[in-house]
């Protein structure tokens, strides 16, 4: 396994909330990697220090082996997309625009739009499923629909990493796994995929690397067959269960055992 | 949901059937149409084409003379103010997510406001010159104070500026009604103008008018990576801190410089974006664009209004904006709905 993205020792806090101490992470290169745990385990804190949005009081996160915090901004945006886990689009904005906006970290101070940049949003939109939506404004869109127009503006980017927090929360369930199946292809197309997800069985089904974190620590990480099992379970949800393979794919799949008592 | 997108072009719900350059150039025609007419317009009537003929062919007649020395000033003038509160405006409004930011809200104004009425109670304001300095360093000392306390969040900024102005209005305010000398040359200032104000030394302040709106355009991308929320313009490489101290800085020139000269004019910096607002479809550039050439057609046209509505005399500009500004936004609110704003 190699990694370019990798954070070492870092440590991560809110003003005097520390959210984890000495955490270090190494970021598979070309994987689907999903971080899964209980709300307020540092999940979402990790993502955002993977892309700088929140700075290691000590430590440091490296790509390349090179301190993020030293790339220059647009150079960074050139490696690194992220989609927060709501982000704001304007009023009367449409789906094209709004695409069209990923490519700022590749455009200069008084550069002209390029046919560079009308293959990349084209591409970016056909590969999200969203070019049959391109006129629409965003508003009048169902949540499905915005989430993929979301992330044909982060593919629009053309970085290499894809980094996502939480992309199925708002969703129904077809739209999660046809979500899910999106950063799987992309993962197959070259991308690097980092998700935070909330549902361990999906991870478990989608994700080559499985992270699982408690307190703002990494309880275990690894294939996702390789690492689940009820005692995890346990010790990172609080949640008595069985492991079953899933009956589709083979990979494990945790049923609890409470029943409502 | 299977229903295919409408063709490029075709109306929706939003409905844009006008590609949005040929509006910028119908915008442009206009703003050039009403410019010549401002120029005609006033006690002695010139025809347009003398108009014209003045600026390209002087003849050194009295029409001429008029054109030349004192209409077209006071025409550029308003197109200078009146583009710089609009952008000033429509950049407020998009830094701080509310669409009833107006450049004032930084303490701009109130800040202009209350150093012209310590420099003439000090007795240093005399004079245009020095109405001007005065003023351009109160705007400026206001909104470096706010910047500094409230730079961290647009709404933190709005509600330092809402209590600067508030503030500074009340000495102000009791500053005027102890002195009333004070008082006396408070009280043109404090209504905006853009009468007799073409003999100011304008070449500074036009100037810095002209780069901060260069400066704006050239922000512009980064503002509509910043409209994306700060998370998603940090991650595109648009430095939010720096876009958002650039934006800050560009309003305080633009809105200070046009208080300097006009002295404080509402509403133009709050109803012209909201009249750009729905054809920019959310871009920001499309909008500063259409701002740029709304505001000086709304300015030049209060300016007209205010040359001719009273046979004895002028009415200040600011007076004539506050009574079109008014149904303008009422007529904005209730065509577009609240979501326009």
């Amino acid at each position: 396994m190699t990694a370019r993205l990798a954070a070492r020792d870092i440590t991560l806090r809110y003003g005097d909330r520390v959210v984890s101490t000495r955490l270090s992470l190494d970021v598979p290169d070309r994987a689907f990697t999903a971080i899964v745990g209980p709300n307020a385990c540092g999940k979402s804190t990790l993502l955002r220090a993977f892309v700088r949005l929140l700075r290691p009081g000590a430590g440091r996160v490296e790509l390349d082996g090179r301190e993020v915090a030293g790339y220059p901004t647009k150079a960074l945006a050139r490696e690194l997309g992220f989609l927060p886990q709501d982000p704001l689009a304007p009023d009367d904005i449409r789906v094209r625009q709004l695409v069209r906006r990923g490519r700022f970290p590749h455009q200069s101070l008084v550069a002209m739009w390029s046919p560079r940049d009308e293959a990349a949003v084209a591409a970016a939109l056909a590969a999200a499923g969203v070019a049959d939506l391109a006129d629409r404004p965003v508003q009048e869109l169902s949540g499905g629909q915005r989430q993929r127009v979301w992330m044909a503006m982060v593919l629009a980017q053309q970085t290499p990493y894809l980094l996502l927090d939480e992309p199925t929360s708002f969703l129904d369930i077809t739209h999660q796994y046809q979500l899910l199946g999106l950063l799987a292809r992309l993962r197959d197309a070259g991308h690097t995929v980092i998700a935070v997800l909330h549902d361990i069985n999906q991870a478990c089904r989608f994700a080559d690397h499985l992270v699982a974190m408690k307190g703002g620590r990494v309880v275990a990480e690894g294939v996702p067959a390789d690492v689940v099992d009820a005692a995890l379970v346990t010790e990172v949800f609080d949640l008595p269960s069985v492991i079953v393979p899933d009956p589709v794919t083979g990979t494990p799949m945790v049923v609890p055992t409470l029943q409502g008592e | 949901m299977t229903a295919a997108g409408p063709a490029p072009g075709a109306t929706t719900g939003g409905g844009r059937t006008v590609p949005r350059s040929a509006l910028l150039v119908g915008a442009v025609a206009l703003l050039a149409v009403v410019a010549v007419l401002s120029v005609g317009v006033g006690a002695r009537a010139v025809p347009p084409a003398e108009v014209v003929r003045a600026l390209l062919d002087h003849q050194g007649t009295d029409d001429h003379v008029i054109v030349r020395d004192v209409r077209a000033p006071r025409a550029l003038l308003a197109v200078a103010v009146g583009a710089a509160l609009a952008v000033a405006g429509a950049l407020i409004q998009t830094l701080a997510r509310n669409p009833l930011a107006e450049p004032g809200i930084l303490g701009v104004t109130a800040g202009a406001g209350f150093a012209i009425t310590l420099g003439s109670a000090l007795g240093l304001a005399a004079g245009q010159a020095g109405e001007l300095l005065f003023s351009v360093l109160g705007s400026v000392a206001a909104a470096l104070l706010v910047a500094a306390v409230g730079r961290r969040s647009p709404l933190r900024l709005v509600l330092t500026g809402v209590a600067l102005t508030a503030v500074l209005s009340g000495v102000g305010l009791g500053l005027r009604l102890v002195l009333p000398d004070v008082f006396d040359a408070y009280r043109f200032w404090s209504v905006g103008s853009l009468a007799a104000r073409e003999q100011a030394p304008l070449a500074l302040p036009l100037t810095a008018i002209g780069l901060a709106l260069l400066g704006a355009l050239l922000l512009s991308r980064a503002l509509n990576a910043l409209t994306l929320g700060e998370s998603v313009a940090h991650t595109l490489g648009a430095g939010v801190h720096r876009v958002r101290a650039a934006a800050l800085v560009l309003i305080t020139v633009l809105s200070g410089a046009a208080t300097a000269v006009a002295g404080p004019i509402l509403f133009v910096g709050l109803i012209v974006p909201h009249l750009a607002r729905r054809p920019a479809g959310g871009s920001v550039p499309w909008l500063l664009l259409y701002t740029m050439v709304l505001g000086p057609i709304l300015l030049l046209v209060a300016d007209v209004g205010s040359r001719v509505l009273l046979p004895t005399g002028e009415v200040p500009v600011a007076i004539v904006t506050a009574f079109l500004g008014g149904p303008m936004l009422i007529w904005a609110v209730r065509r577009y709905g609240a979501g326009a704003l």
